[in-house]
């Protein structure tokens, strides 16, 4: 069978299309390269969720840590420090068992224990805290003088949020946010290995490659490919993400600015 | 465990937990709460040990070495922490039988990989297929310290790199001037000023640390959560002596107390750490508690 046959057949294996049945005997280097990258489309999908939605639940959380009242800023503290202090393995196990008996008392919930939404919450709720926690130590950092002067020229309310407080925020938060992104993507790897069920074997990269070392007993070939994969991807989510915080920068001094001479300051 | 458990089904609520909870398997999910610390306890000083080797590689003059400790760290960063678990567990096996294949059956005409197998010479097999049990689970929790100890020794090298690099430059050029050699500079004086530099990545690694022990359960050992797994199932009167549902979230729930726990009391130990070492340094830090004492 050709690469290119291969291809067609697993290509999209992950979310059903294609050849049924996974190779089971010869596997070649083209099949494992084919499925595990077909994998990943997991890995992506559970990344970008989480990551688009933590973001603006995040910005919220943070708000509500930095608050002046007791009231909405323990819980946001509480949501934090659980989230933050223990394990998303456990987590994820602890999230499938509920999820479990929700399904099993109330009716209508029996998609929360299938991982494209079960598994895509519980990260939601991570990444949400961790990156709260990276907006909130931001928005502490936030120039004191940004502040005065937004209120010397009377902007108040969502006016100041919104031209003041969230720019310079993203700007502070963006290099921890950066690698909270790669965390995340990384932490997609865990989904199908705790708890939540692969169903009729579309798994993420992951379960692609260690079903290939399982059957050929040989880590060396797809625990690699797997590597490429995820170089791959953080390579993109430093670039993406480094381009966003060139955007975010490109009202401040950059490095490279050319300094009028010494006469011409003086001159003016 | 205690003298009327001998029959749980007539027992009322409270005793019944109470035999319940003291119940021979019970006893070894509590003992592996253990095996979580003694890992911790094992690991962390092995993954310093690794990553100070793989800093100070990365800081050599010389190029192989120091490319090699600087991709050491960037394949451990740019791959899923779960990835390496699983890689390394069976490589360093096969590499482990490999070696021992090679010095002990030199006469052995096979080849090691046969299709989908990986055979080895009986005497070669590690651990000894004649050895009792506890050499087996002792051979496979030794294996997951050791890829532990690479992963979180290449998190170790980049903070202690930046450590090293943070040492104030004066610091070193004084030495110099003094006619230290370099071996001298880098032992006397960049080694005892870097950890103040490092103690706030260390802290950060050591809680990613923890975070990362519930993985032992992919690495095969009996750890917490495979525990938690057995005993939280669905148990029918049947086979077990204690029915109940899926009580997996109630475990689980447990589990997630016990990590809160374990981080709260690291963050707390760490805070005090911090204070004590920059005393009289001159830090931001050190600077307010002058400020303050004054």
């Amino acid at each position: 069978m050709s690469c290119v046959q291969t291809i067609q057949d697993y290509a999209l294996r992950s979310i059903g299309l294609g050849e049924r049945l996974l190779p089971r005997e010869d596997y070649t280097l083209c099949e494992q390269f084919t499925l595990i990258g077909s994998g990943m489309i997991w890995n992506i999908y559970f990344g970008l969720v989480a990551i688009l939605f933590g973001f603006f639940a995040a910005t919220g959380l943070a708000m509500a840590k930095n608050s002046r009242s007791a009231r909405v800023r323990k819980p946001a503290e509480f949501f934090i420090y659980v989230f933050r202090g223990s394990p998303l393995f456990i987590q994820m196990f602890f999230a499938y068992a509920v999820f479990l008996s929700i399904k099993q008392s109330v009716p209508g919930f029996s998609l929360l224990t299938s991982a494209w939404l079960g598994a895509s919450i519980v990260l939601f709720l991570n990444t949400t805290a961790y990156s709260a926690e990276i907006f909130f130590g931001a928005l502490q950092s936030i120039p004191k003088g940004d502040l005065e002067a937004a209120d010397a020229y009377g902007i108040t309310g969502w006016t100041r949020f919104k031209r003041i407080i969230w720019p310079s925020m993203m700007r502070l938060a963006w290099p921890a946010y950066t690698n909270e992104a790669i965390f995340l993507f990384h932490a997609t790897a865990l989904v199908y290995f705790s708890g939540f069920p692969v169903w009729q074997q579309r798994g993420d990269a992951l379960y692609y490659a260690s079903y290939f070392a399982d059957k050929t007993f040989n880590p060396f070939i797809p625990y690699p490919i797997l590597a490429f994969y995820f170089i791959l991807l953080t390579l993109a989510v430093i670039t993406i993400f480094g381009r966003i915080g060139k955007h975010l920068n490109r009202h401040l001094p950059q490095a490279v600015m050319r300094r009028p001479s010494f006469m011409r300051t003086l001159f003016r | 465990m205690f003298s009327y458990c001998t029959d749980p089904s007539t027992l009322e609520s409270f005793s019944w937990l109470s035999c319940y909870l003291t119940t021979g398997k019970h006893m070894a999910f509590y003992q592996s709460f253990g095996i979580v610390l003694v890992l911790l306890a094992i690991t962390a000083p092995v993954a310093l040990m690794f990553g100070f080797a793989g800093a100070t590689a990365a800081r050599s003059r010389i190029w192989p070495i120091s490319l090699l400790g600087k991709s050491y760290t960037a394949i451990v960063r740019g791959v899923p922490d779960i990835a390496f678990f699983m890689f390394f567990v069976i490589a360093l096996d096969q590499g482990f039988e490999y070696l021992r294949h090679k010095v002990k059956c030199s006469d052995w005409s096979e080849p090691v990989r046969q299709g989908n197998d990986f055979v080895v010479c009986a005497q070669a097999k590690l651990p000894l297929s004649t050895s009792p049990q506890w050499v087996h689970e002792t051979y496979g929790f030794a294996l997951a310290v050791l890829t532990f100890a690479i992963v979180f020794g290449a998190f170790a090298a980049n903070v202690l790199f930046g450590a090293m690099k943070a040492v104030p430059r004066a610091q070193l050029e004084t030495a110099e001037a003094y006619g230290m050699s370099s071996r001298q500079t880098f032992w006397r004086i960049m080694v005892p000023q870097m950890w103040v530099y490092a103690l706030p990545g260390l802290s950060n690694l050591w809680m990613i640390l923890i975070k990362a022990t519930p993985l032992l359960f992919l690495l095969g050992v009996e750890d917490i959560v495979y525990w938690a797994r057995e005993l939280g199932a669905t148990k029918t009167a049947k086979f077990s002596d204690y029915p109940h549902g899926n009580w997996n979230a109630y475990y689980f729930g447990g589990l997630l107390v016990f990590y809160l726990l374990l981080t709260s009391i690291s963050e707390r130990v760490y805070k005090r750490l911090s204070l004590r070492l920059s005393h009289g340094q001159a830090t931001a830090a050190g600077e307010a508690q002058r400020k303050a004492a004054t």
